[in-house]
């Protein structure tokens, strides 16, 4: 008979977690949690293929279908690059800003998304200050929601372009993504962690097609629970420790708008974190440098980084006008249609 | 005069030792005569319940409930929550002063017991100890008492200074009031929503540590002690976390009045319910980490924890269906505790039904000072609750009696099912088999 041992705590049944109920619409992208890595394999054959489509084909697209970009917070680069994608599909588009809108009169985002829906919108863009916005919109509307950035929480369309530019750089050429097509790369992400969407939707997403991500900050940036968030995430603390082990190497902007009373020492900052061209140079000649944007030159990194040869900055902003045009698609596409017509 | 006789059904009244079927004799508002079954000598002509199958109890006491009004009628009024109250068993609770105004006043605290307020069942205010429960000027604790209030507290807004506390807690204990605490040093919890752990990183929220409970609940026992004055009474709210639990068991074992009581979603949910954004999760103190919600389950079985406590707190729908940190906190509770402490403490974690009900009646009622009730002795108060132990049922949130539906238990199983819940004699609730 095997000897039973006295268990130090009872081991109870307790009530389950149950799986969650979204997302609601399947064309919506809420979470990169969200995506397959058949799903992400094909938007991003379906982003190579719109970006090379003949503009008056792919101008047809989405002829006249109606996307709304619902924005409560500022943005260049996202706004600007999903507006491009639909309308180079041949969307319409319209913008609605919190500045400019009812919601400076208190209407609430159930209420707005209401009306966009009751004026026709067949899918809502949203960029919005609070985590989980998108999930509340997508439950009241149903529509397709696509995540622009919900406040700490994620960016998936940023991770997407943030994988393509991976790819192309580490993985030219390679179009199906299994578990192991990253293997044996280390990302580096540096800085604001605890602040950034960009950050929690690539250490969600790198990780599953097999790479090995490394957080780099100070404690009051990246806390050490971070590492607890998933698998394959790690900290090093030591910057050029990481950047020694990094192929591609993410900074981070400092978000002062969130930073929520929490006193930094910026001198001591760029000393331990700023990407300078000697430490590149020294600690990681041949990696990627990449950054979500906006950067902040002489902060985070130099000028001369940004702008240097191993600079992967703007090839990132390309990316996004490709990748949106593929995640629009699939938002108003049936899926039986879906990559069918390349 | 009115009398009642419950026929046949299971007694159990762990105050009194009792656990037998009997007939009960319910007269004149008391309880008038136990016998065995078909023994009783009054009360034969009297209208009787076949309680059969049935275990007959104390009625519940909960010690922590938000009932809104006055102020908030649209959330939920007097009325409506003492019928949920009554529709979950319970027969008596004890309400926050957090309403609008805030009750600390005799004016208040005698408007919210009026008959006028139409309760189901009774109303016990609990009076703020401080004024508008700013933490800045100490309430008359005696003139609060005479007009009924059971205990001092400014629930939700925790009393942060030391001296103030200090006060608080003589002068409460001068009139022989608890005073109740709501352990949270806001400090260190300002902007966030739930609780700070992985899981909160994850979803990008601010999160509140367990130490802004544990930490203003060891400051408070310190402050019991430093008094050391044998009546000083502190009873810590809604406690969360294993820290705070253990600061409780070490503080009584120093010979202190330092009581608890934990809430049903405290012990049976964790952070991951929030999953992705669920407002009906969310609430303060927040839903812990797994470690912090078993450390509540082992705190009720080992008996450390004094009572369960729903924090009843209704909110309207349009308040909940916003962005999670926009959110409210609270979550009701009147119509589901019993059916989730049978479910969960007694069936599936084998706790006897009399501790469970001893949580929910004797308990409470002891730590307030309710005199007659918890138990159901000859002369008490006739507070009754009547229910199946077996039998099984889904929760609807939309059928509640309620004005919100603001609940995580919606569809969740429940074992135990009301069948009457008397309060002072006369039936404030009956329910089909």
């Amino acid at each position: 008979m095997k000897p039973t041992a006295t268990p130090v705590r009872r081991q109870l049944q307790t009530p389950p977690v149950e799986p969650s109920q979204f997302p609601h619409n399947p064309g919506s992208l809420l979470s990169a949690e969200d995506l397959s890595l058949d799903g992400i394999s094909h938007l991003l054959k379906r982003a190579t293929a719109l970006e090379n489509e003949d503009p008056l084909v792919r101008n047809r697209l989405l002829a006249k279908r109606r996307v709304a970009l619902l924005f409560y917070e500022s943005s260049t680069r996202t706004r600007t690059s999903f507006e491009l994608a639909a309308k180079g599909m041949g969307a319409d588009t319209t913008l609605v800003s919190s500045l400019s809108s009812s919601i400076e009169k208190g209407e609430s985002l159930k209420d707005t998304g209401l009306t966009l829906r009751a004026l026709g919108a067949e899918a809502i863009i949203l960029r919005h200050n609070s985590s989980g916005a998108p999930w509340l919109l997508e439950a009241v509307t149903r529509l397709p929601v696509l995540n622009a950035g919900d406040g700490m929480h994620e960016h998936p369309t940023q991770a997407l372009l943030d994988l393509r530019t991976i790819l192309a750089h580490l993985r030219p050429g390679v179009e199906a993504l299994t578990a192991e097509t990253l293997a044996g790369v280390t990302v580096t992400i540096v800085g604001d962690i605890l602040h950034s969407r960009v950050a929690r939707s690539n250490m969600m997403l790198l990780p599953r097609l097999g790479a090995r991500v490394l957080l780099c900050g100070p404690r009051e940036l990246l806390p050490d629970l971070a590492a607890a968030a998933g698998v394959g995430i790690a900290i090093e603390r030591d910057f050029e420790a990481a950047l020694r082990q990094s192929q591609a190497v993410m900074m981070l902007r400092i978000q002062a708008e969130r930073l929520a009373g929490l006193q930094l020492d910026l001198e001591e900052y760029k000393a331990a974190y700023q990407l300078t061209g000697p430490r590149l140079a020294t600690q990681a000649p041949s990696a990627l440098v990449m950054h979500p944007g906006p950067i902040i030159r002489g902060l985070e990194l130099t000028a001369g980084v940004a702008d240097g040869p191993q600079s992967a900055i703007l090839e990132q902003v390309r990316n996004g006008v490709a990748v949106r045009m593929a995640v629009l698609e699939r938002a108003l596409t049936a899926p039986d249609k879906q990559g069918g017509r390349a | 005069m009115t009398a009642l006789v419950i026929r046949g059904g299971h007694l159990m009244d762990p105050a009194a030792g009792v656990d037998a079927v009997k007939d009960v004799l319910l007269k004149d508002g008391r309880v008038a005569e136990i016998a065995a079954p078909g023994k009783l000598k009054q009360g034969n002509d009297a209208e009787s319940l076949d309680a059969t199958g049935l275990v007959v109890a104390p009625g519940l006491v909960d010690m922590h409930v938000h009932l809104r009004e006055p102020g908030q009628g649209y959330k939920e009024t007097i009325a409506s929550g003492t019928a949920a109250a009554a529709a979950g068993g319970f027969t008596a609770v004890a309400a926050m002063p957090n309403t609008f105004p805030v009750n600390d006043s005799p004016e208040i605290t005698r408007w919210m017991q009026a008959p006028e307020r139409a309760a189901a069942i009774r109303v016990f205010p609990i009076a703020a100890a401080t004024r508008g429960s700013k933490g800045e000027a100490l309430n008359d604790f005696a003139a609060l008492k005479s007009a009924g209030a059971v205990g001092v507290s400014d629930d939700g807004q925790p009393i942060l200074k030391d001296a103030m506390m200090r006060e608080t807690l003589a002068a409460a204990a001068r009139v022989g009031l608890s005073v109740i605490q709501h352990a949270e040093d806001t400090r260190q919890t300002q902007g966030s929503s739930m609780n700070l752990g992985p899981v909160s990183f994850k979803l990008g929220l601010r999160g509140m540590p367990p130490e802004a409970e544990s930490g203003m609940v060891e400051r408070d026992i310190r402050l019991v002690a430093e008094l050391r004055d044998t009546r000083v009474h502190l009873h810590v709210a809604h406690t969360s976390t294993a820290a705070a639990l253990g600061a409780v068991r070490q503080a009584r074992r120093n010979g202190l009045r330092v009581t608890c009581e934990v809430t049903p979603h405290h012990f049976l949910l964790m952070d991951e319910h929030v999953g992705l954004y669920n407002t009906n999760a969310k609430m303060n103190p927040p839903l812990r980490s797994a470690f912090d919600r078993d450390a509540m389950i082992e705190g009720i079985l080992d008996g450390v924890v004094d009572a369960i406590a729903t924090d009843h707190a209704p909110h309207a729908m349009h308040e909940k269906e916003v962005e999670f940190e926009n959110a409210p906190n609270g979550i009701t509770g009147l119509e589901t505790a019993l059916g989730l402490c049978l479910r969960w403490l007694h069936k599936e974690w084998k706790m006897p039904i009399g501790r469970v009900l001893s949580l929910l009646s004797a308990q409470p009622a002891a730590l307030l000072g309710l005199k007659g009730r918890g138990t159901l002795i000859v002369g008490s108060l006739a507070d009754v609750v009547v229910f199946d132990p077996k039998a099984e049922w889904t929760y609807h949130a939309q059928e509640t009696r309620s004005k919100s539906r603001n609940t995580p238990f919606d569809g969740w199983t429940m074992r135990g099912k009301v069948r009457w819940t008397i309060s002072e004699g006369r039936v404030a609730h009956s329910s089909p088999a």
